[in-house]
């Protein structure tokens, strides 16, 4: 009894703490209107959504408009059908003028999607747009107890009346503007980023281009051909790397990764890692003075280099050197060390001569940018499909994953273009694709996701095969055939005609002959209903694709979330597919979920364009959730400091004692050093401690209840 | 009477993960019991211990913290700070002899619509269970 009754005073005392911080603030800052005096002159209007039948089928508008109506600081209460239409708004605006409101609060949809809208009605009505709450009684009411409408229409009641407290204590508000840096990042220079790049640099920005490989071009470059065009992968994306090469707006950095970022949109502080290639470009050559020095891609190094190695753009089929390039097209043309695999023989810096451009001790450098804006594009990885271990991918020398086949049919590839069978060098002629290897998988080893390109680059592998090999014979495996885009389904039915044979159902499992190395298929024909046996020469596991590896480190250090499937979260997944959360951070390409390349390259100009808007704009509004100090509370003990993590808080000497002092432009209102606090010193605008105590006393012991 | 009683549970939860995971729920039209009423804050870190006791000696029979999962912070590591103080808050209801399952803090991402429904069931069946919160009766 002692205990609670000792913890009931600390409350009611602390209750006490707020209102004196707010007159405290009010003789600190004259500008801020007081809420605790403003409380009993609080006027604040009422407006209810019917949302058509969204709301208004679980939720008892009348009554609710005649709840709110008797709740204190309750001067107006009105409803409508859609108060996000324009007569919905006027509604606000004349009630403001007719009514003399001092806040406004619309019980409607989320403020995670129309905030913005009525607060510019509570602007246009007069009053300051900060000065609007909103209550959420769709997403978080009527959608969620839609068969409950005591319950939906209790909790709305409930929810506008928390809306109320607030909204009787909010002050007016301003945000702040801060300028934009007039360059922009992007981080990945596959087709996404490559194309995102080209874009921003042709419409005057500076742009850094970041790719942690030795070249650009991406997953894209590996390619041979592509559906459903049958363009040459290479032919059409190598004027794109050229160009990228060449743009004057574009810092292309290769073997770089972004090491931290700091700031916020308009001002990133980015700091990149440039790992040592071991190789200097003629421009880095000049600097260090070496004249008509730096790698000239002449390849004498790669010729004398003794260590061989798998080539990973080839997919580990071909060999490369400690020293290397992927593919005689790559840009820049700069030869790499591969540091792992080097014996530091000193045969290729004898054999580059005057060049000088191979320097065996060169170390990481730290290089920082200021942008103010950056596009994620940092694509996909092949789900490892060993982990299916039924197909027996790494265990059956003739199983090959899609992204093998592409190196293994491309011209440039390993075998010159000519298929052939890893474990004998034998063209295949019955040759089994297998589609959702690792997609549309819910046994919890796969991917529940459709990887989205599947069929139809497996479409396109049929073809090639039958264009290439007399007398071919390709199975296609396969769920369903999703031949979704512009020509695609017409693609469908050339491959048909073309003789591949389409047999639907999932592979169960697949065996190998240990004598002729051939495999044998065990599925079921799900439209004849009845099981297939098949010996084919060669699988090909159309594999599903999954974030590339460094996705996760690179999005923590952008702020920005993923979805539950591992792909990054985009702001919306309808109306904002390009943004994020982050302000200033933007999506492009398979980062955001598997793409083609069409919409690969629509993602990409999308990010750019919307990159590219506050750029131009030259400033941009920072939502004012400062945190200020209430200095005559304050006793400067910088607990405060130490939580921030933006560095935002610091102690300074003030008439002779130390206090916090927050720098707004660096505060991003996260709050954690209001909710710490042990004076009660600080305020957290917008959400400051008297506001949310009044929601609170609300919700438990407000209202007609 | 006693079925008829109705658990009141707050739920604070930050507004770039766990209020957006609930507004997937809503547009998925994931259904949960309605015994919860949400208070918006940008962080979890902005939750001051304050709040949390303020709502039980105000009667709240369960309090819900919500934020973005360790690692996923929109502000880094409010969430991180935030859970911390929530232990504090847990012992501290213990000490006073209130069950420190009336507080619950969970890690609800933007796109686990049908967690936030799960949580939120699970909550109000452990406030459920536990009954009405005894300080209500001792309110004046």
């Amino acid at each position: 009894m002692a205990e609670k009754k000792t913890k009931k005073e600390t409350a009611s005392k602390k209750k006490e703490t707020p209102k004196a911080a707010v007159s405290a603030k009010t003789e600190k800052a004259p500008a801020v209107k007081a809420p605790a005096t403003e409380q009993k002159k609080a006027r604040v209007g009422v407006f209810i959504c019917h949302c058509g039948t969204n709301i208004a089928g679980s939720v008892d508008i009348p009554d609710v408009q005649e709840y709110a109506k008797s709740l204190p600081n309750v001067a107006f209460a009105d409803n409508y059908q859609y108060m996000c239409s324009t007569p919905g708004q006027s509604k606000i605006i004349a009630a403001i003028k007719e009514n003399d409101l001092t806040g406004i609060v619309v019980a409607a949809c989320s403020p995670r999607l129309h905030e913005p809208t009525f607060r510019t009605a509570t602007k246009e009505g007069g009053l300051n747009p900060f000065r609007f709450e909103m209550a959420n009684i769709r997403e978080q009411g009527s959608w969620v107890h839609m068969h409950d409408r005591e319950g939906a229409t209790d909790k709305a009641k409930d929810a506008i009346r928390i809306a109320v407290a607030k909204a009787s204590l909010l002050q007016d508000l301003v945000p702040k503007t801060v300028p934009v840096e007039h360059a922009a990042m992007v981080v990945g220079a596959g087709i996404a980023g490559m194309q995102a790049a080209l874009d921003l640099a042709n419409a005057g920005i500076k742009t850094y281009l970041i790719e942690k490989n030795p070249t650009i071009g991406g997953r894209m470059s590996q390619l041979d051909k592509t559906f459903p065009t049958l363009d040459c992968s290479q032919c059409i994306l190598t004027p794109k790397m050229v160009d990228v090469g060449r743009a004057e707006n574009i810092d292309l950095m290769t073997c770089a990764e972004v090491e931290n970022v700091e700031g916020y949109i308009g001002n990133f502080d980015v700091t990149i890692r440039r790992k040592a290639r071991g190789v200097l470009t003629p421009a880095e050559a000049e600097a260090k003075g070496i004249v008509g020095g730096g790698c000239n891609g002449c390849g004498d190094c790669e010729a004398v280099c003794p260590v061989i190695k798998p080539n990973p753009f080839e997919m580990g089929m071909k060999p490369r050197k400690a020293i290397y390039i992927y593919h005689p097209q790559v840009v820049p043309l700069i030869y790499t060390i591969d540091w792992d695999s080097c014996i530091k023989c000193g045969l290729c810096v004898e054999v580059c001569g005057e060049k000088k451009a191979i320097d065996l001790e060169m170390k990481d450098e730290l290089v920082k940018v200021k942008v103010g804006t950056a596009i994620l594009a940092t694509g996909y990885d092949l789900f490892p499909i060993e982990k299916k271990e039924e197909w027996g991918y790494k265990k059956y020398e003739n199983v090959v994953t899609s992204l093998e086949f592409e190196r293994l049919i491309c011209a440039s590839g390993p075998t010159g273009g000519h298929l052939v069978r890893p474990s004998d060098g034998v063209t295949p002629k019955k040759v089994a694709f297998l589609l959702c290897a690792g997609s549309r998988d819910n046994t919890g080893v796969g991917k529940p996701y459709c990887s989205r390109f599947c069929c139809m680059y497996s479409l396109k592998h049929a073809h090639q095969i039958i264009e290439k090999i007399p007398g071919v014979q390709p199975y296609i495996f396969y769920m369903d055939i999703r031949s979704f885009g512009k020509m695609y389904e017409e693609f469908y039915y050339r491959i048909q005609d073309e003789g591949a044979k389409f047999m639907r159902g999932r592979v169960a499992n697949v065996l190998e002959d240990p004598d002729t190395k051939n495999l044998l298929i065990n599925a079921e024909d799900t439209l004849l209903n009845r099981p297939i046996k098949l010996e084919v020469d060669m699988v090909v596991l159309a594999a599903a694709v999954e974030p590339a590896a460094e996705t996760d480190r690179t999005r923590k250090l952008f702020g920005v979330s993923r979805s539950m499937d591992g792909w990054l979260l985009e702001a919306h997944p309808k109306l904002n597919p390009c943004g994020t959360t982050t302000a200033g951070v933007f999506l492009a390409g398979v980062c955001q979920g598997p793409k083609d390349i069409p919409d690969t390259v629509a993602s990409a100009e999308g990010a750019a364009s919307a990159a590219s808007i506050p750029i131009h704009k030259g400033e941009v509004e920072l939502e004012p959730y400062f945190a200020q100090c209430i200095e005559e509370k304050c006793a400067g003990c910088g607990m405060c400091v130490n939580l921030c993590p933006y560095q935002a808080l610091s102690l300074v000497e003030k008439e002779g004692r130390t206090v916090m002092q927050v720098t707004e432009a660096k505060c991003k209102g996260c709050g954690t050093c209001g909710g710490f606090c042990p004076g009660g010193a600080i305020w957290m605008q917008h959400f400051a401690t008297p506001q949310i105590i009044a929601q609170i006393d609300a919700f438990l012991i407000g209202g007609a209840k | 009477m006693a079925d008829e009683w109705k658990p009141q549970i707050m739920g604070i939860i930050c507004n770039w993960c766990s209020y957006a995971g609930a507004d997937l729920a809503g547009s998925a039209r994931t259904q949960y019991p309605p015994d919860i009423r949400i208070i918006r804050v940008m962080c979890t870190g902005r939750v001051d211990p304050l709040f949390i006791l303020k709502a039980f000696t105000d009667g709240a029979d369960g309090v819900l913290v919500s934020g973005c999962h360790f690692g996923d912070c929109h502000y880094l590591e409010g969430n991180y700070k935030g859970a911390k103080r929530m232990f504090m808050v847990k012992s501290l209801l213990k000490n006073i002899g209130l069950e420190d399952k009336r507080l619950r803090m969970t890690f609800v991402s933007a796109s686990e619509g049908a967690k936030w429904a799960k949580v939120v069931e699970d909550v109000v069946k452990t406030v459920t269970d536990l009954g009405p919160n005894p300080l209500k009766e001792l309110a004046p």
